[in-house]
């Protein structure tokens, strides 16, 4: 239901912001997020952006396990 | 210390042996999508089953809805847009996809912005948009009426058929406790906000994980939720904090609100469940395309003995179902469960357990 | 020379001969062709292999190729993979009247040059006309035959147990790069098409006499997996390493992002061989030297079994790989 691809925002005109998903690029529209920039790592639902990415996602979800993990092995 | 996915399949065992049966559903037709993807299911103990919810739209927009999009499609004064989704759904013997190949000019979009340049290089025809999923994409159609009522073009109009999470899931667990968990939707978090899913241990009294679309991800929700379980506790946890926020995309939410309000809807399978559709307000009603065209009323029946109703409850797995994989299979499906590349069936057929 | 193709031009008279001559016989000139007669008299000798394809595909012109390049490649390749030396191609096309001159010229252009790759001559060919709106601008079919060096094995295009899988190249550019082109997907730089002559990539396997191929195949419609769950046997399985099957990164995230799977998605310039253990790296190694073999990499093995093909994930997961279903459309929801 919700394919959403994250990629690296290079170029915005107007509401259009020029997506690089590694490699390849395509334009998203940028209305439905606030203070969007270039270097923004986005994720990109049918051809809006949905969300600026927090570059620390990968370590806020390593906390909740290694919490999850306390509470098994302890 | 970095904890890897075999450490996370490892805690899963762990837990599970001390558990029962556990029935955990997931609502999102992307989740059914990944699960399968992954072979998550080879990876679980055999106690902990993964059960599809109707997360799907495709699979749960009404026949009413796919009759209404075939009748505006079947013209040629008419350039009908859609994503690719739902272009192989069958309504008796006639879908988008052969409606196409009989001539009419019915075109894949990738957003429904596409829809607007159309219009313009075609100012003699009339450019529909069908706008079908959940709050995930509400918002893109809300902003594609947005900008068509700005510009005042008037040859586009929108199929809304949109619908709303939170009241399917209650008039699916409601009453019985059939699961006992949630897996709750990443991507229609991130609009709505992990906020939006607290009525699910607190209304439902089921704990609920909000879970990304990766193996990792999800495997972590998985076993958040165990853990819950084990412990007693009924919360709603947010396991994809980099994308989903407590109050979700503000300004996505505002477009949805201005530009539509809640209806009662059907949902393929289920019934008629208040307040979980998506209308246009009185202030943008005249882009909605029931009210541009003529359409007939059509009873169309579910073909005989296709299970997709108690599929998308949850109640039935696919191989319940007589028909599937033999005259119901993804080079003729019979059901929307196995048109849609989302839905149970389909997820089932193509990464089939080995 | 006129601007359009004209009735005219496909009723085998004046203006038929002036087509020949400006446009096909420079193209393709070869000492077969150049008598112009009704049959090309061609040297063989022992067994030939022979192969023919039609070619509808659009656009007509897409990064990487063109329905001449692949007119040439795609029936090349077909011979390639039987074993055989390519060696003779005809030409046979049927075009719409009003086509542009210009498009015939860039595709005939296309073909000659395909075949000055792929080594192989245009020895006779045809081409009629038709009303306009009753083809659509040019369908071409292309005919090939190949003859085979003495001593070659002929691959009993049977897989077995304990063989390795091999690719020769990245997966799905084929199909991605004429779908983005079709749909105007707006994917950009434009992914770029991988079609390819393949005829020499197998002739380098060949080179070392202990190099033994049990099956290959172009998996151009349904891709990788089209062409492994024709593989499979009722007491074999085959194992693909998940992680291991090369893709372009460009064509690996406009997969992501329609949802589509790059197993299942066409291509024009790879192949898959399914070779003994014993002969896997040396294979590997003969294709690596070549131009387009360069990202060749083992991707699984065949081991006995039911009948099953599936991937194997990093992390332990299995996955059933499926024949794909019709045409693949993209999905967002």
């Amino acid at each position: 239901m919700c394919l959403a691809i994250p990629g690296t925002i290079t170029k915005i005109e107007d509401m259009e912001a020029y997506v690089d998903y590694g490699g390849v690029s395509k334009c998203a529209d940028i209305r439905l997020v606030e203070n969007v920039k270039v270097g923004d790592i986005v994720l990109v639902h049918a051809g809006f952006v949905i969300q600026i990415l927090d570059k620390e996602n990968g370590e806020e979800l390593q906390k909740l396990v290694e919490e999850t993990m306390g509470i098994i092995y302890k | 210390m970095k904890n890897s996915i075999e450490d996370l399949i490892n805690a899963i065992k762990l837990l599970a042996e001390t558990m029962s049966e556990v029935s955990i559903m997931e609502v999102c037709g992307t989740h059914t999508a990944s699960i399968r993807k992954y072979g998550i299911p080879s990876v679980l103990p055999g106690n902990i089953r993964l059960v599809s919810g109707p997360g799907c739209p495709v699979c749960v927009t009404s026949q009413e809805d796919i009759n209404m999009a075939l009748s505006i499609a079947d013209s040629e004064k008419v350039i009908f847009t859609c994503f690719g989704d739902m272009m192989r759904v069958p309504c008796g013997d006639k879908s988008l996809y052969s409606l196409r190949e009989a001539g009419r000019d019915i075109r894949i979009v990738t957003s429904p912005m596409d829809a607007i340049d159309i219009s313009k290089t075609n100012p003699e025809k009339q450019v529909v948009y069908f706008g079908i999923g959940f709050e995930t994409t509400a918002p893109h159609t809300a902003a594609l009426v947005d900008e068509i009522d700005k510009q005042n073009i008037n040859n586009i109009s929108v199929l809304n058929s949109h619908k709303t999470m939170p009241q399917a899931i209650t008039h699916l667990l409601k009453d019985e406790c059939r699961v006992d968990a949630l897996l709750c939707p990443g991507h229609v978090a991130a609009i709505t906000g992990s906020d939006a899913f607290s009525f699910v241990p607190e209304k439902l009294n089921l704990p609920a994980a909000i879970a990304g679309f990766e193996a990792y991800e999800i495997l972590a929700a998985i076993l958040s939720i165990l853990t819950m379980l084990k412990t007693n506790r009924k919360e709603c946890v947010n396991m994809y904090p980099g994308v989903v926020t407590k109050s979700g995309n503000l300004k996505a939410l505002e477009l949805i609100n201005r530009v539509m309000e809640p209806e009662d809807a059907v949902w393929r399978g289920l019934g008629s469940i208040p307040g979980s559709g998506l209308r246009f307000r009185d202030r943008y009603a005249g882009f909605d395309a029931t009210k541009r065209f003529e359409i007939p009323g059509n009873k169309t029946q579910e073909p005989k003995g296709c299970l997709c109703s108690g599929i998308l409850r949850g109640e039935n797995i696919p191989t319940d179902c007589g028909h599937f994989g033999k005259s119901c299979n993804p080079h003729s499906p019979m059901g929307p469960c196995m048109v849609s590349s989302e839905g149970s069936c389909f997820s089932y057929y193509r990464y089939r357990d080995v | 020379m006129e601007s359009k193709i004209t009735l005219a031009h496909g009723s085998g008279g004046e203006k038929y001969r002036e087509l020949v001559q400006e446009i096909f016989l420079p193209a393709y000139s070869n000492e077969y062709l150049s008598p112009l007669t009704d049959s090309a008299i061609l040297e063989g000798g022992g067994k030939i292999a022979m192969t023919t394809d039609s070619y509808v595909v659009r656009p007509l012109f897409f990064p990487g190729g063109d329905i001449g390049s692949l007119a040439v490649s795609g029936t090349v390749n077909d011979l390639a993979v039987s074993g055989a030396l390519p060696k003779y191609i005809s030409v046979g096309m049927i075009l719409e009247a009003g086509l542009e001159m210009d498009v015939l010229k860039r595709i005939v252009d296309s073909i000659s040059n395909t075949a000055e790759k792929a080594g192989v001559k245009v020895v006779t060919g045809d081409t009629k006309v038709v009303e306009s709106k009753s083809a659509d601008e040019i369908f071409i079919n292309t005919a090939g035959v190949g003859i085979f060096p003495s001593g070659r094995i002929i691959p009993t295009q049977k897989i077995e147990a304990g063989d390795r899988i091999i690719i020769s190249g990245c997966m799905a550019s084929h199909g991605m790069a004429v779908m983005n082109a079709r749909n105007n997907l707006g994917f950009f730089p434009p992914i770029e098409s991988d079609a390819a002559p393949l005829g020499k990539l197998v002739d380098a396997i060949f080179m070392n006499e202990n190099n033994i191929i049990h099956a290959m195949r172009d998996p151009t419609r349904g891709g990788v997996a089209a062409t492994l769950c024709e593989w499979v046997t009722s007491t074999t399985d085959i194992i693909i390493y998940q992680g291991s099957v090369p893709v372009r990164p460009d064509v690996a995230a406009a997969c992501r992002l329609l949802g589509l799977d790059p197993l299942h998605i066409a291509n024009e310039g790879i192949i898959l061989f399914s070779v003994p253990e014993k002969c896997a790296d040396s294979v590997l190694a003969a294709l690596r030297k070549e131009e387009y073999g360069k990202d060749s990499a083992i991707i699984g093995e065949v081991r006995e079994g039911r009948g099953t093909v599936s991937a194997v994930t990093d992390f332990g997961s299995k996955i059933r790989i499926t024949m794909p279903n019709g045409e693949l459309l993209p999905r967002i929801c």
